[in-house]
């Protein structure tokens, strides 16, 4: 890789003001669609990806197969009882709307902050959004005693005249996924309207014509689509900005509205919505580190990428860690024996050796990103990103577990374990969201095109000005 | 089931009209009702009952009336007793409104009188008869539980010769052949056994059959597995004739049980409970703090047992040492003939007979000393000794004529019934009720001489062991299905009298006995009738009116009085000579016995003998100490364990398994129990409080013949015991078995609270001292000294705030509440529904447990949901251990019910998203299934932890007799919804609607929870709060608390603290 050999400063092809190139040399307007389109409109499909869609395809039908059982026999085929009526289902809600959060937070965030290094990785961060967020729905839904009547968690008119109970955190879960689900979707969406344009102009295939051709919503190109197109993404990221914080929050309340102890925290919407971005990088660097080197697109993934996503993830992690710092001393300085009892519980406890390992893999192995050998080395990084990923699912699994299955009656202390079953639906789900990811990078363009040529230095000789630049790409 | 599917009637029960829709279970869909049959039960929602379809509905409904047509060709016999459509509605009768009905259940001979609810001639709900003596309104766990013995589907439903079915009249003629042959023989060869029995009834008709006209020279035998010889014989012992004793514990200020789990099970347990807990309530409002009076009780037991648990002073010593005790005690307390044999006493036990004594005497004629049954005769006779040396004879010890019809040595008894077999006397064994085969002591080979009889038959509610093994098994109709009668503890008689034709069919043994005799059509309501005819024109001094006044009444009543049973002073004489002569005997017989522990057998807490062990409620009741279900296990103390190599960690006496634990699922190591040759592998099951070197197992498990419930559940202790040591015995070998482990379900394995005082107790002197030590609202005490030390005191403003400081708790510890007071506060001004519970009386008994699955339609789950943590018992009792483990003698067990504490500031109904639990106008925090999605947010905001969820399908849609058992008051939960306790709201309501029509306010009269109707010993009380209620009495005393009160949620039930009465003299060092 040649990344190694040359820094990216000492690279040509910066876009001019001084800031780190986060695209190759020696690319032009065409060879950049060519390069990313080519992914699309490539007649064979390479090997790799069949094994690997066969594979998350074989999981996501597992997945299908619980969810069949469940909803045949009740949710009694997972690990939960009484007092750990909350298992794997939830851990698994929280940690996929965690790893939801990092597209829209490149996307719009970076986008109000105009970091331009964000170009080449929003596109298939905000599908891993939608992805995510996707299995994250199931899980709360499929988690009911009765889920067929999971419509009663809207405000509906209905012949019962009965609203949902607005004080419940769920239903605020149901208003802020739904809209984050809806805003994700509609930003990605849009975004994507240029390239579907590129692409049905250029395949060949009668089907893929007519397919791009009713999803490109006619789009020509004209300084009209390009004006109105520019100013609806605007308005979507300031929508979706507000949004990032607000969905973990809102999940956190799930949590922090409860009068469980480690659970009733005050600490949790900022822990959380940090949680959330720190997984949501992870699960970006899982996927863009071997995208890039499969697809040879090292020049539009840099090493700035790189490297700017693992500063966020040390930046996240730490106050994640701090986060931990603070619920203990607060657990323990509180002078509230159940507070108390909870915290030590959670450290010593049963489940004292999960607590451990999420401290070590969420707290102290991401401190290696404090070095820059390891934040410019890829295969590393992919492993440290792996460990947060993991550190993340088990932080919602000590919240979630350890604060139920010991509270205030001693008598009716338990213990929770999962079933095959909460093993299956969770893998399924893994499987499920790479199946999509597959799929995506399959017929989609997962670089948006339109804004990768807004970075190479020809696109600087109309001053900034996106549409012009890209029009001339048409 | 064992039998095997050609000889399962096809059509299982004689038809009748009234019964039709029965049909339509078991005709119609039979190869589905044979596979539902087939399934372990419960049927744990194996799938989504999916609903009938209309074709399929319209092919049923034509099917069954054809059916029901069809009744009038059936070829079973009709029915004895004339039934009829109602062609006018009889006047008590209105649909949809319960009425209830006095009888009486028999348990080993012995009677307690229940009034039973019957909807529409389906009897649904057992409570206790307040004019009985052994009932007062209250009910144990195993009444309770009998209705659904009741609707069992698994009970015996045909009539079979060698597992086919066969005729009523075929079995008849084939009895008459074989008794007109033994007739020429006066009976020579004609064996009955039966258990006890205390039916007079039953009695006569023994007495007319044995008589010179008949069959003079048959014999009757009883045996009684769980029978009371030890004290009969003690009375003999003592007495030299048999006698019935009771006791008064009202008139007691001292009790001493010598392993006499009184509290809890035996003859008169719910009397002895009342009377005992009214001697035991502290309340300021009836008497001058000054004059706060308790009993005392002192228990001696070997495991730990509820009595020994809640008792003032508890001594754990091994059964065998008990006699010792009873001796040193008998000979500090000056009974001439006890010897002194303090020296072979363990030095705690030493330690407690001065003031044990002294005590004893200072109360002389106000205490009591009582034995239980498994105590050898001669420590009942030293118990009468010291008695009626401590004056306590006719004032709070009483003697009775003997309840048993014939009072005998059962153990002797089934001895001899084994000899005449093993010598191939007996040509015709009738066996009425009963199940000796597995009950039987295991070395008279009861089984193997049994095959020696040419004919064998069985009357019994199951097709159980001996079922298996006899020619012809007639089924038994259940208590709630016939006629008959029974002795209550003391004497007084009740008629049983049936609520239901018979389900399945079935005789009782007084209408077999009838056909044996002259009259062979004879129903079993004209036996006992003509009995209590005869005795009536016996009785000297007859009421007015007529017997059918008398009839009715005694019907109505449940009890009649009978003058036989006055109380009397037995002479006690030479008492000593004949204890010294059986010990003379005995020793001959018994040489000390190699082996290190001594076998403890106890008659399980909740399947009794093992009878009832096809009883899911009972099976999954937890056990009211262990809290283990669904298994036994060899009960042994933390250092017996350790001794053996088993592990005990403080807290948790079992490690937790990889799938549950804790609350649930309990991985233990198995012993290999070896006693005079015979071997058993059984589960340990550490038991704090267990007396050191003994090992005590329950009986009743492991059951080979008897249905779905029991099948494969527990060990059988049966299996090691013999004839000379029925109840314990030395020469116990115990080995571990390594690398094997058992999986039990245990519903609550943290023993202690952890500072939280989920449960404040404190002695009564303390409470005089700091009458209001329970009332302060911070749940730990170290939290308490925590505050007081941060927390600067704030000065009192004026005189009048100084007077008030005086009565309420410290400011400091309240909790700081969001609300001020009265501010946004719903105002209930109409009914304000509360319950209190009564911590110093609760004996942990557990018949709440089953009244309330009973009332509530309550499923079970089975053992491996038990093990998950899912069990759906609505109210349960949690049970906390005090005292160091390794010292048996200082654990004492405390008791705390947890229904629905229904806060007014409920964390539940603020987290459900679809308002599933909303609070009612009365305070009631309800739950209403049809709206809940099951998100379980409820469940874990709930800081009780009382909520239950239907994880999968548990109730039992498909079994048509338990539909008939159901409440049709309580929706039946589905799948995937929350339930808890409502308070029982169906009677509140039910209450309500008959108040209105009379427009009045409802009265405590009107309206008992289930759990509080079925309490011995009044521990709960349940009413409105707006009244001068007796709930509102309770809350107003200083021992009233609340449960996490710190947490605000103002639970609108609360506690009583636990007071104990511990002798100063006797305190620890």
């Amino acid at each position: 890789m040649e990344q190694e050999t040359a820094g990216p400063e000492a690279r040509p092809g910066a876009t001019g003001d001084g800031a780190p190139p986060v695209i190759g040399p020696g690319y032009t307007f065409r060879s950049v669609e060519e390069k990313i389109s080519s992914i699309t409109l490539a007649r064979r499909t390479p090997r790799g990806w069949w094994i690997g869609f066969a594979i998350s395809f074989t999981l996501a039908m597992v997945m299908l197969y619980t969810i069949c059982y469940l909803l045949l026999k009740g949710v009694g085929i997972w690990g939960i009882n009484i007092p750990v009526a909350w298992g794997f289902a939830i851990v698994n809600f929280v940690w996929w709307i965690g790893i939801g959060h990092a597209g829209t937070l490149i996307s719009a965030i970076l986008l109000l902050l105009h970091q331009k290094w964000r170009t080449s990785i929003n596109r298939f961060a905000e599908a891993m959004t939608l992805f995510a967020v996707a299995c994250a729905g199931l899980f709360p839904l499929l988690h009911m005693g009765r889920p067929w009547f999971f419509y009663w968690l809207f405000p509906y008119p209905n012949t019962m005249e009965i609203w949902p109970q607005f004080r419940s955190p769920l239903i605020w879960d149901v208003f802020a996924v739904s809209t984050y689900g809806t805003v994700s979707l509609l930003f990605w969406y849009v975004g994507l309207i240029p390239d579907l344009a590129t692409i049905r102009d250029h395949t060949k295939s009668r089907f893929g014509q007519i397919g791009y051709g009713i999803l490109a919503m006619g789009w020509r190109g004209s300084a009209y689509h390009w004006k109105r197109y520019e100013v609806t993404y605007l308005i979507l990221a300031g929508l979706a900005t507000p949004l990032v914080v607000s969905v973990h929050t809102v999940v956190s309340f799930d949590f922090a509205v409860a009068i469980l102890p480690g659970w009733h925290s005050t600490i949790f919407p900022p822990y959380f919505v940090a949680g959330a971005i720190y997984s949501g990088f992870a699960m970006v660097l899982v996927l863009a580190i071997p995208l890039r080197a499969f697809y040879g697109l090292e020049d539009f993934i840099t090493q700035v990428h790189l490297q700017n996503m693992a500063k966020i993830m040390l930046a996240t992690g730490l106050v994640v860690g701090y986060g931990y710092g603070i619920e203990a001393f607060m657990g323990l300085y509180s002078g509230n024996i159940y507070e108390k009892y909870s915290q030590i519980n959670r450290m010593f406890g049963p489940y004292g050796v999960y607590y451990w390992a999420l401290i070590t893999v969420n707290v102290a192995i991401p401190q290696v990103l404090w070095l820059k050998r390891v934040r410019s080395n890829p295969p590393f990084l992919f492993v440290v990103a792996l460990v947060v990923l993991s550190g993340m699912w088990l932080e919602r699994y000590v919240i979630v577990i350890t604060s139920l299955h010991r509270d205030y009656l001693p008598s009716s202390w338990g213990m929770y374990s999962p079933t095959v079953w909460d093993w299956s639906m969770f893998l399924g789900t893994i499987g499920f969201f790479f199946a999509l990811m597959f799929l995506f990078i399959r017929f989609l363009p997962m670089i948006s095109i339109a804004e990768m040529q807004t970075l190479l230095p020809e696109s600087r000789v109309q001053h900034d000005d996106h549409a012009g630049a890209a029009q001339e790409a048409h | 089931m064992p039998v095997d599917s050609e000889a399962t009637p096809q059509p299982l029960v004689e038809q009748t009209g009234r019964r039709y829709w029965r049909s339509l279970e078991e005709f119609l869909d039979t190869p589905e009702y044979q596979e539902m049959m087939d399934r372990e039960f419960p049927e744990q929602a194996s799938e989504w009952t999916d609903p009938v379809t209309r074709r399929r509905f319209l092919m049923l409904m034509g099917a069954s009336l054809a059916l029901a047509g069809l009744n009038g060709c059936s070829t079973q016999p009709a029915p004895r007793e004339k039934i009829m459509p109602y062609v006018r509605q009889p006047e008590p009768m209105v649909p949809g409104k319960p009425l209830y009905f006095a009888t009486a259940m028999p348990l080993a001979g012995l009677a307690t009188g229940v009034l039973v609810e019957s909807h529409d001639g389906r009897p649904t709900k057992i409570e206790g008869n307040p004019s009985h003596p052994a009932s007062l309104g209250a009910t144990d766990l195993l009444i309770q539980a009998s209705i659904l013995g009741l609707y069992d589907p698994d009970r015996s439903q045909a009539l079979t010769y060698r597992g086919r079915p066969r005729a009523w009249d075929e079995a008849m003629s084939a009895f008459r052949s074989a008794l007109d042959k033994l007739k020429t023989r006066q009976g020579a060869g004609l064996c009955i056994l039966t258990e006890n029995v205390t039916s007079p009834t039953l009695d006569a008709q023994m007495t007319e059959l044995l008589d010179k006209d008949h069959f003079p020279k048959a014999k009757w035998y009883q045996y009684e597995p769980a029978g009371r010889s030890t004290v009969l014989e003690g009375a003999k012992l003592a007495f030299d004739e048999y006698v019935n004793t009771h006791y008064n514990f009202r008139k007691a200020d001292v009790v001493l049980a010598l392993d006499a789990d009184f509290l809890l099970a035996g003859p008169g347990t719910l009397r002895y409970t009342h009377d005992y807990s009214e001697r035991r309530r502290v309340r300021t409002k009836d008497t001058t703090p000054d004059n706060f009076k308790m009993n005392r009780l002192y228990a001696v037991e070997c495991s730990l047992n509820n009595t020994g648990g809640v008792a003032d002073h508890r001594l754990a010593l091994r059964p065998s040492q008990i006699e010792v005790f009873a001796q040193a005690l008998g000979h500090k307390l000056m009974v001439r003939e006890a010897p002194d044999a303090a020296g072979k006493l363990p030095e705690e036990a030493r330690r407690w007979l001065e003031p044990l004594a002294k005590d004893l005497s200072e109360h002389s004629g106000k205490g009591i000393v009582l034995t239980g049954d498994g105590q050898p005769a001669s420590v009942h006779a030293l118990a009468h000794a010291i008695n009626r040396t401590l004056r306590n004879v006719g004032e709070t010890v009483l003697y009775t004529a003997p309840i048993e019809v014939r009072p005998v040595d059962h153990g002797e008894q089934i001895a001899a019934l084994v000899e005449e077999m093993a010598g191939r006397r007996v040509e015709m064994l009738v066996i009425l009720g009963g199940n000796p085969v597995y009950t039987a002591p295991t070395d008279l080979k009861f089984a193997e001489h049994l095959a020696k009889v040419p004919l064998r038959i069985h009357l019994g509610l199951y097709q159980d062991e001996t079922g298996a093994l006899c020619d012809w098994h007639i089924p038994e109709v259940h208590y709630l299905e016939s006629w008959g009668d029974a002795r209550a503890y003391d004497g007084t008689a009740s008629v049983i009298q049936p609520l239901i034709a018979p389900l399945f069919g079935g005789r009782s043994a007084h209408e077999l006995l009838a056909a044996f005799g002259e009259s062979p059509e004879r129903g079993g309501l004209e036996v006992v009738r003509e009995y209590w005819r005869g005795w009536w024109l016996q009785q000297k001094e007859k009421e007015s009116g007529d017997f059918e006044m008398f009839w009715q009444r005694s019907l109505q009543e449940g009890a009649i009085t009978d003058p036989k049973f006055a109380h009397y002073t037995p002479k006690l004489e030479g008492w000593a000579e004949r204890v010294a002569k059986a010990h003379r005997g005995e020793q001959g017989a018994s040489a000390p016995r190699a082996g290190k522990f001594e076998i403890v057998f106890r008659l399980d807490p909740t399947l009794f003998d093992g009878r009832f062990a096809n009883n899911g409620w009972l099976q999954e009741l937890p056990k009211p100490v262990t809290k283990l279900t669904w298994d036994n296990a060899a009960l042994m103390s933390p250092k017996t364990a350790e001794e053996l190599g088993i592990s005990y960690v403080h807290g948790s006496s079992s490690r937790f398994s990889s799938t549950g634990g804790e609350h649930g699922h309990a991985l233990v190591d198995v012993v290999e129990l070896t006693y005079l040759g015979r071997r058993v592998k059984a589960p340990v099951w550490i038991q704090p409080g267990h007396a050191d070197g003994a090992i005590t197992l329950y009986l009743g498990h492991g059951r080979q013949h008897v249905g779905r419930v029991a099948e494969g559940v527990g060990f059988n202790a049966y299996a090691l015991r013999t004839r000379d040591a029925l109840w314990f015995d030395s020469g116990l070998e115990a080995r571990k078995l390594p690398g094997e482990e058992h999986a039990l379900a245990c519903t609550q394995m943290h023993h202690n609270m952890e500072e939280r005082r989920p449960i404040r107790t404190a002695s009564l002197e303390h409470f005089k001292s700091n009458p209001r030590f329970a009332h302060d609202l911070t749940a730990a005490e170290t939290q308490q000294a925590e505050v007081l030390e941060q927390v600067p005191e704030p000065e009192p403003r004026g005189h009048a705030e100084k007077e008030q400081k005086k009565e309420e708790p410290d400011r400091r510890l309240v909790p700081l509440t969001l609300y001020s007071e009265g501010d946004n506060e719903f105002p209930y001004n109409g009914y304000k529904w509360a319950m209190a519970i009564d911590l110093t009386t609760c004996t942990g008994c557990s018949a709440c447990v089953v009244a309330c699955q009973s009332e509530n339609n309550i499923p079970i789950v089975g053992k491996e949901e038990v093990t998950r943590g899912r069990e759906m018992h609505w109210l349960r009792i949690d049970r906390y251990f005090e005292g160091d483990p390794f010292d048996a003698s200082h654990v004492s067990a405390h008791f705390q019910p947890v229904p629905c504490m229904h806060c007014e500031k409920a964390p539940c109904e603020l987290v459900c998203p679809v308002a599933a639990t909303v609070h009612s106008h009365d305070g009631l925090n309800d739950m209403i299934y049809n709206r809940c999605v099951g998100t379980r947010y409820c469940s874990n905001n709930c800081p009780y932890k009382v909520r239950r969820f239907n994880f999968l399908q548990f109730a039992d849609y498909a079994t048509g007799s338990l539909k008939l058992m159901r409440n049709p008051d309580v929706t039946v939960r589905s799948r995937g919804v929350m339930e808890k306790c409502t308070y029982c709201v169906q009677r509140i309501r039910t209450a309500e609607i008959e108040a209105e029509k009379d427009e009045r306010r409802i009265t405590d009269r009107d309206l008992m929870t289930a759990c509080q109707a079925v309490c011995p010993a009044r521990a709960i009380r349940f009413g409105d709060l707006n009244q001068d209620s007796g709930v509102k009495q309770w809350k107003d005393e200083p021992l009233n608390y609340a449960l996490l009160a710190e947490l605000n949620t103002q639970p609108r039930t609360t506690y009583l603290a636990a007071l104990r009465n511990p002798n100063p003299e006797l305190e620890t060092k």
